[in-house]
C-alpha cells in the first residue's frame, strides 16, 4: 500500500485502458423454470386453438443455443380465410357494436394480464428471440402493457380525440409483425386496432412467434370474445395470404422496405388501407459542442440496443471534424465493456442475433465495409461457442459512398462518417432513402430546433436516442413507411373519420 | 479544452487565464441514466466476495468530530487494522482519517500496518479561512505524521467565477503536502450542477490534485452515483490527455454494501482495472465498513448477524 511514484506515460494518444479487469461478475442467469412452453402450438382462430388445415407445423430455436423451444402451426389461405371470416363475424355481430367504454376494459385486462404475467413473457421474449433479458424485462414487455393501457383510455373519448368528426372503425385488420421486437409490436398493432372498434388478423414473425401466442392465451382469459383477436403463425406465404384476402379493410405491416413494396404493390387498385413501417439508416449527429460523454452513451444504445435489430437504430455517426478522433476513442473503450452473450444473464448487454439468416447478412456487410476501405474495429470478446452471435463492432473512415453508409445491415454495426458545417450533415443525413429517426447532439438549444426542422426524419431525438412512450407517434419518411402508430395519431389509420 | 492558458483578448493585459469555462458540458439526463445503468449489473457469488474485499480495503475509516478524543482514534485505528477477527483473512482498510491534531495519535496507533492516515485540512469543513492558515494547517498535519491530505476548494471564490484563486491556492497546498498525497474535496453539494462539478474537477487535476473527492460528508447531498460518475470521466478525459492517473473518493452517504459494489461497477466500466485498487480509488466512509463484514459473515455462513456482532468504534 505504499504511495508509489510511477513513472507514467505523458501527452500520449495511445493511451489505453483496460478493462478486462481482476473482478469479474459471476454469472447471473434468470431462471428458465417461470416460461411454460408447450411442446406445440396450435392456431388461435375465433377463440380457440385449431389445427393447421395444412397439418404442417415448423420449428422455432433459441438463437442463443440453436435449440427448438417448440413447435409451431403454419397457416395457409384456407386458415386465413377462417380466421378472416371469425374477425369479420366479431366484428358484425360484436365488437363494433359494444358500447366503447366496454371495449375498454378488455383492453385494460388484458394490459393488466401482460404486467402479471411480466417474468414468464420476458424470459419467453429473450429465449426466443435472443434478446438481452434487462431489455426484454426492462423495456419490451412494461412497454407493452402501456401500450394496451394507454389505448385503453381512448376506447371511449374518440370523439374528443377528432373533435366535431364522427369516427367509425374499418373492419378487420390484418397485421403483420417482425421479429425484432415481437411483443411490443404485437401491442402497437393490437391496442389502437381494438381501442377503436375493429377486430384483428394478427401474424408474429416465423422466428419469435411465442410471446405472440402467449398474448392469445392471455386474451382467452381475459374473455375477449371469440374472433376479435385471431393469431395465425408461419413465414411469408401466409403473410401474404392475409394481404390478399378481399375481406381485409386495413393492412398493417412493420418489417422490410422489400416486403413493404410487395404489401403496397399487391394493394394496389384495392380499397384497402394501409399503415407501413419499414427499414431505417438513422443518422445521428454529434456536434463539438455536445455533452460528449453522454453523447458518446447515447450512440452506444442508439446501434447497440437490441443488437442493433432496431428499425430506428442509429446506425450513420456524423461527427463533427474536431471532435471525431476523442468520440471515437471512447466508442472503442465503450464497446470493450459491452457484455456479449447469454441473453438470460441480467448482465448482458448484447445477446443473440436472431437467426442465422440475419447474423449471415452482418457478415455479408461487415465483409462489404473492410472491402469498401472503412476499418473495421470490433470489441475484443470472446463470443459462445453456440448459438449466432455478433461482436458490437464500429467502422471508421466511412464514406457517403459505402454501402455500409446506405443500406440497412441490421445489426450492431455502427457507421461513423465526419462533417465540418451544419449544413453539409443535414444535406449528408437527409441523403438516404430512408427517414424514419436521427438524433441530434450538441449543447445549444436554438441548434436543436433548427436541425429537428430540416431533418427528414419521422422522429428526432435530441440529446438522448430510443426513447419510445405510448403517447408519441412513430413512423417515417420516404422508403421507411408510412402512417403513425402511437399516440393520438395511432388512432387514425384504424378509423374513417367524416 | 480546459488547459490550455488563453486570455480573452490578446490586447488585454492582465495575466493568461485558464480557460476552465471551457470545461465539457454535462447532459444531467444523459449522465443519470447512466449511472443507473450501473446498478443493474447483477452482482453474486464470488463476484460479491471478491467485490466486498476490494470494498473492505478500499475504505478511508473516518471519524471528524468535534468530540474526537485520543481514546476514540486509538479505538478506530484497531478496527482498521482488525476488521473483524472472527473473519480471519480480511484486508484492512486503506486509511483512518482524522482532524491533524488526532494524526500524530493515529500515525502511533497504526505502526508499521501499512494503514495510512489521511488528515483533513485546510479549515475543513468550510475552507473560510486566509490562505496562510490553510497552509499551516496542512503542514502542521504532514508535520504530524500524515500521509494524505484531504483539503476543501474555496467554494464561494469557485461560484465567483475565480477559478485561478481556486487554482493557486490547490497548487499551494500541493506543494505544502511535500510527500503527502493531495486529496481535493470539491463538496459537490455546494455546487449545484453537474457542470460546475466537471469544472471543479479539471481546475483540481491541472493544479495538482493525486485524487479528487466529492464531499466533507457535513453537507448533504454528499457522494451520489452520477456526481461520482462526472468525476470519474473527469479523471478518464485527464489521463487520456496527460498520461498521468488521479485517484477518485466518494465520500458521504454511502453506507450499504450494495450501494458500494454499484461504485466499483462504475470504476471497473469507466477506468478499469488500473483504478481498482486503494491506491487509486477510496470510499469515505464510517458506517460501510460494518455493512460489509455483515455481508462477508452472510456470504461465508449462510445468516446474517445482528449488528451485535460487529464492534462499533
Amino acid at each position: 500500500m505504499a504511495v508509489q511514484k510511477k513513472k507514467q506515460p505523458r501527452r500520449s494518444n495511445t493511451i489505453k485502458l483496460k478493462f478486462d479487469t481482476s473482478w469479474t461478475y459471476a454469472p447471473a442467469p434468470e431462471s428458465r423454470s417461470v416460461a411454460q412452453i408447450a411442446p406445440e402450438y396450435d392456431l388461435f382462430i375465433n377463440g380457440t386453438w385449431q389445427k393447421p388445415s395444412s397439418g404442417e407445423y415448423f420449428d422455432t430455436i433459441n438463437p442463443a443455443d440453436e435449440k427448438v423451444l417448440s413447435r409451431v402451426a403454419a397457416a395457409n389461405e384456407k386458415d386465413v380465410d377462417k380466421a378472416v371470416s371469425a374477425a369479420r363475424q366479431a366484428y358484425d355481430k360484436v365488437w363494433r357494436r359494444m358500447p366503447a367504454k366496454e371495449r375498454a376494459k378488455y383492453i385494460f385486462r388484458i394490459a393488466r394480464m401482460i404486467q402479471e404475467k411480466a417474468r414468464e413473457l420476458a424470459v419467453i421474449e429473450s429465449l426466443d428471440g435472443g434478446k438481452p433479458i434487462r431489455e426484454s424485462r426492462d423495456f419490451d414487455v412494461p412497454a407493452a402493457a402501456n401500450h394496451f393501457f394507454y389505448y385503453a383510455g381512448w376506447a371511449d373519448k374518440l370523439e374528443y380525440a377528432f373533435p366535431n368528426r364522427q369516427c367509425s372503425p374499418l373492419g378487420v385488420a390484418g397485421q403483420i409483425i417482425p421479429w425484432n421486437f415481437p411483443l411490443l409490436m404485437a401491442a402497437w398493432k393490437i391496442a389502437p386496432a381494438l381501442a377503436t372498434g375493429n377486430t384483428v388478423v394478427l401474424k408474429p414473425a416465423e422466428t419469435t412467434p411465442l410471446t405472440a401466442l402467449k398474448l392469445a392465451a392471455i386474451l382467452q382469459e381475459a374473455d375477449l370474445p371469440p374472433g376479435v383477436v385471431n393469431i395465425l403463425t408461419g413465414a411469408g406465404a401466409t403473410g401474404a395470404a392475409i394481404v390478399n384476402h378481399p375481406d381485409i379493410n386495413k393492412i398493417a405491416f412493420t418489417g422490410s422496405t422489400e416486403v413493404g413494396k410487395l404489401i403496397q404493390r399487391a394493394i394496389a387498385g384495392t380499397p384497402k388501407k394501409a399503415t407501413l413501417e419499414l427499414g431505417g439508416k438513422a443518422a445521428n449527429i454529434i456536434f463539438e459542442d455536445a455533452p460528449i460523454d453522454q453523447a458518446v452513451e447515447g450512440v452506444i444504445n442508439g446501434i447497440f440496443f437490441n443488437q442493433g435489430h432496431v428499425c430506428c437504430a442509429g446506425s450513420r455517426l456524423y461527427v463533427q471534424e474536431s471532435v471525431a478522433a476523442e468520440v471515437i476513442r471512447k466508442l472503442k473503450h465503450r464497446i470493450e465493456t459491452l457484455i456479449v452473450g447469454d441473453p438470460l444473464d441480467k448482465n448482458t448487454d448484447i445477446g443473440a442475433i436472431n437467426s442465422r439468416q440475419q447474423l449471415d447478412t452482418i457478415h455479408r456487410y461487415l465483409a462489404i465495409g473492410k472491402k469498401e476501405g472503412a476499418e473495421m474495429y470490433e470489441s475484443s470478446c470472446a463470443l459462445p461457442r453456440k448459438g449466432f452471435f455478433c461482436r458490437p463492432t464500429i467502422f471508421t473512415n466511412v464514406a457517403q459512398s459505402n454501402r455500409i453508409a446506405q443500406e440497412e445491415i441490421f445489426g450492431p454495426v455502427l457507421a461513423i462518417l465526419t462533417f465540418r458545417t451544419d449544413d453539409e450533415v443535414i444535406e449528408k443525413a437527409n441523403n438516404t432513402p430512408y427517414g424514419l429517426s436521427a438524433g441530434v447532439w450538441t449543447d445549444k438549444g436554438s441548434k436543436i430546433f433548427n436541425m429537428t426542422k430540416r431533418l427528414r426524419a419521422g422522429v428526432v431525438w435530441a440529446n438522448t436516442f430510443n426513447k419510445f412512450d405510448p403517447t408519441s407517434p412513430f413512423g417515417g419518411y420516404k422508403e421507411s413507411g408510412y402512417g403513425r402508430e402511437g399516440g393520438l395519431h395511432g388512432l387514425l389509420p384504424y378509423l374513417s373519420l367524416r | 479544452m480546459p488547459a490550455t492558458g488563453s486570455s480573452r483578448s490578446s490586447s488585454s493585459k492582465t495575466e493568461p487565464r485558464l480557460s476552465f469555462s471551457l470545461s465539457p458540458h454535462i447532459d444531467q439526463v444523459g449522465v443519470e441514466e447512466r449511472a443507473s445503468r450501473f446498478t443493474t449489473r447483477s452482482i453474486k457469488k464470488e463476484a460479491k466476495q471478491n467485490g466486498l474485499r476490494l470494498v473492505l480495503n478500499m475504505i478511508d475509516l473516518t471519524t471528524l468530530e468535534g468530540k474526537d478524543s485520543e481514546g476514540k482514534v486509538k479505538q478506530l485505528c484497531y478496527k482498521a487494522m482488525h476488521p473483524h477477527d472472527a473473519l480471519p483473512g480480511l484486508p484492512t482498510v486503506a486509511a483512518v482519517c482524522v482532524y491533524p491534531s488526532l494524526v500524530r495519535t493515529a500515525r502511533q496507533a497504526l505502526g508499521n500496518s501499512g494503514i495510512k492516515v489521511a488528515s483533513v485540512a485546510t479549515a475543513f469543513p468550510s475552507g473560510q479561512a486566509p490562505r496562510d492558515i490553510k497552509l499551516r494547517d496542512t503542514r502542521y498535519a504532514v508535520n504530524e505524521g500524515a500521509d494524505e491530505i484531504d483539503m476543501v476548494i474555496s467554494r464561494g471564490k469557485f461560484h465567483a467565477g475565480e477559478y485561478n484563486f481556486v487554482f493557486d491556492e490547490i497548487a499551494a497546498i500541493k506543494e505544502a503536502c511535500g510527500e503527502a498525497r493531495l486529496k481535493v474535496i470539491l463538496e459537490t453539494g455546494e455546487l449545484g450542477t453537474y457542470d460546475k462539478v466537471r469544472r471543479a474537477s479539471d481546475i483540481a487535476m491541472h493544479a495538482g490534485a493525486d485524487f479528487i473527492k466529492t464531499s466533507t460528508g457535513k453537507i448533504q447531498p454528499a457522494a451520489t452515483m452520477p456526481v461520482t460518475l462526472v468525476m470519474l470521466e473527469a479523471i478518464r478525459d485527464y489521463y487520456f490527455k496527460t498520461g498521468r492517473m488521479v485517484g477518485m473518493k466518494p465520500a458521504g452517504g454511502i453506507s450499504k454494501s450494495k450501494l458500494a459494489l454499484h461504485y466499483l461497477v462504475m470504476v471497473k466500466e469507466v477506468l478499469g482495472e488500473a483504478w481498482l485498487s486503494n491506491e487509486w480509488f477510496r470510499f469515505g466512509a464510517s458506517s460501510l465498513a460494518n455493512d460489509v463484514l455483515m455481508q462477508l459473515v452472510k456470504e461465508q455462513t449462510g445468516i446474517y448477524q445482528s449488528s451485535n456482532y460487529f464492534s462499533v468504534d
